[in-house]
């Protein structure tokens, strides 16, 4: 698919929101628990992951989503606990599996040797893909890397060896695709790129992904499901939306006439929503919909409102969920 | 499989250290050549001038196999030091760059991995030795000549005739692999544990050397285990140039070499099979 394409699909999803959830499940986890010494990394974790699902895996550093990828792909064996991907046993069923899986692991490392062009042929090679070239050169061209594929991977910028990253786990058409911080080192354009492609992978060729990210924005746009885990235990699962339905955040009204807004605030029930003030600002805590109704009522008693600027929902959501340890 | 080892290759011949054994090799077989060249004919008066007196010596003495059989003699003790080169990178040189993570979470298993790396390290064995066989015995043979072959067996002199000598250089070559195949693969062994190829070169050059040492001294309990140590049975392919060749003791020594392959290859897959990939 060229960017054009691409482009003009991602906006019409955007538009549309289209997002399908399906039941058969393609990542079931129960009772996962990795301890290296004393230290206990993971720590009875449950996951379910289903197909066409976008699922955001968010957490802080050191949580345990690396050593959590790492047990699902057997990079590193669990101290207990059963996974099922397609619903087989990576250990019996591990070629079929992997056959169908695409990833990357923390920051993507090649042979730094050899051209970008090698390095998808050996790694497509490895996965059973078609590695013609023709097929080679539509994964670089797709990541935009078609113009520096003779390149030795040593010359690569981070940013460079990411995308190539993703190339090598498209490049064999896998069913799922796990990517550990996949926009890490890119620029805002390459990060929208990714997300896009993301988005583009999900919904146009159905694939599902599973993504680890810390950047909360990302998973707040683009993931369908996720679940939060801090030190090695799992917090909360859920789509995004449910997770943030009931959740109220700190919103900002700016209006004109600061004293009187105050003034009529204080008379109204809104009062128990009231916050913080500053200059020409009023901080709320208000659910999704008590914002509008709010705004309709300042509009009501006179008062101009000129902005209303929720403060970032899902990050303070994940810092009360990951500090505070809750449920 | 087949596929797994072709990409080892690739990637092994890709890398210039790789090549240094060869331009090692190289470089050392037509020093001494070019050096034989001009002296060695000195060198066989010197060596003949005892036994002038008592027997009409006739042919071309100072020959292609006479020159391929001294260069066998100088380079086989040296040649680990190249191989544990390629050896030590094998699996270490995957952590190094982190392409663990790239290359196990593919449909191969880990035992397919790992011993696609085994085969990959014997066949670069291979490739040297006869390298170092196209070297010294063909370009000798082309240089020097043919004929019969002087060979000195401790204070016997033993002169194999020329039409029997063939046979003998192919399985000396052939129990050089099966030497050097040991060496690989303690490298490749020392390679599953680190994160660098630096700790494995050193770790197995420190055991030949030190078993070499320990061979060389001349005390009852080291002479006791002299006969375990590898290091004793892989300079055995100079048997086949003694007249008669004893078979036992050449079979005994490629026994117990081909038994450490076997037991080193194990134990590296056990450990890689196990091992926690952090890197």
């Amino acid at each position: 698919m060229d960017g054009t394409t691409l482009t003009r699909f991602i906006r019409l999803n955007h538009q549309t929101n289209g997002v399908i959830l399906n039941s058969e499940q393609v990542i079931e986890v129960r009772g996962l628990t990795k301890k290296f010494g004393s230290l206990t990394a993971v720590n009875n974790l449950d996951l379910n992951v289903y197909r066409g699902d976008v699922f955001g895996f968010l957490g802080p550093n050191g949580a345990g989503k690396s050593t959590t990828i790492r047990m699902l792909l057997s990079l590193i064996k669990p101290t207990s606990g059963e996974m099922k991907i397609f619903g087989k046993s990576i250990t019996k069923d591990r070629k079929e599996i992997f056959s169908k899986i695409g990833a990357i692991v923390e920051k993507p490392d090649f042979y730094l040797y050899l051209s970008a062009y090698k390095n998808l042929e050996i790694l497509g090679k490895l996965s059973g893909a078609d590695t013609s070239k023709k097929k080679i050169m539509s994964m670089l061209e797709l990541v935009g890397l078609e113009k520096r594929y003779k390149s030795k991977v040593k010359t690569y910028s981070h940013g460079m060896k990411q995308r190539l990253g993703l190339a090598q786990a498209l490049l064999h058409d896998p069913e799922l695709i796990i990517l550990d911080e996949p926009t890490t080192g890119l620029d805002p354009q390459g990060m929208k790129e990714i997300r896009d492609l993301i988005i583009y992978l999900s919904r146009e060729k159905g694939k599902t992904i599973f993504l680890s990210s810390h950047i909360l924005h990302e998973v707040e746009l683009i993931a369908t499901r996720m679940i939060i885990i801090s030190k090695g235990t799992a917090q909360v699962e859920g789509t995004v939306e449910e997770l943030l339905k009931s959740e109220k955040v700190v919103v900002t009204f700016e209006v004109d006439k600061i004293e009187e807004a105050m003034k009529t605030v204080n008379e109204s029930k809104w009062k128990e929503n009231f916050k913080s003030t500053s200059k020409s600002e009023i901080n709320f805590e208000l659910t999704k919909n008590e914002i509008a109704l709010l705004n309709k009522y300042l509009i009501e008693k006179g008062i101009l409102v000129s902005a209303v600027v929720p403060v970032r929902s899902l990050e303070d959501y994940f810092l009360r969920i990951t500090e505070g340890g809750t449920k | 499989m087949i596929t797994l080892i072709w990409l080892e290759l690739q990637k092994m011949f890709r890398k210039w250290r790789t090549y240094i054994g060869f331009i090692a090799i190289g470089f050392l077989a037509i020093v001494v050549q070019v050096a034989l060249y001009f002296t060695g004919a000195k060198m066989i008066d010197f060596q003949m001038r005892g036994i002038e007196q008592s027997f009409v010596m006739v042919g071309n003495l100072f020959n292609g196999y006479f020159i391929a059989r001294f260069i066998l003699m100088a380079l086989i003790i040296h040649i680990p030091f190249l191989i544990v080169i390629v050896g030590g990178d094998l699996l270490s040189g995957e952590a190094t760059a982190g392409t663990y993570r790239m290359l196990l979470t593919r449909p191969a298993s880990r035992f397919q991995v790992v011993t696609a790396k085994f085969i990959a390290g014997w066949i670069s064995v291979l490739l040297l030795l006869v390298w170092l066989m196209f070297l010294s015995l063909i370009v000798s043979l082309l240089l020097f000549g043919s004929g019969p072959l002087l060979s000195f067996q401790g204070m016997k002199l033993v002169i194999i005739a020329q039409n029997d000598i063939l046979w003998r250089f192919l399985c000396a070559y052939l129990f050089a692999l099966i030497s050097m195949s040991t060496v690989i693969s303690i490298s490749i062994f020392f390679s599953s544990f680190v994160q660098n190829a630096i700790g494995p070169i050193a770790a197995t050059m420190a055991v030949i050397i030190i078993f070499l040492i320990l061979s060389a001294i001349p005390i009852d309990f080291f002479q006791t285990i002299k006969p375990y140590l590898f290091t004793n049975h892989m300079s055995q392919w100079d048997g086949f140039f003694s007249d008669p060749v004893d078979y036992g003791e050449i079979f005994h020594s490629m026994w117990y070499l081909l038994a450490h392959i076997v037991v080193i290859y194990g134990i590296t897959t056990y450990i890689f099979i196990k091992k926690d990939i952090l890197s």
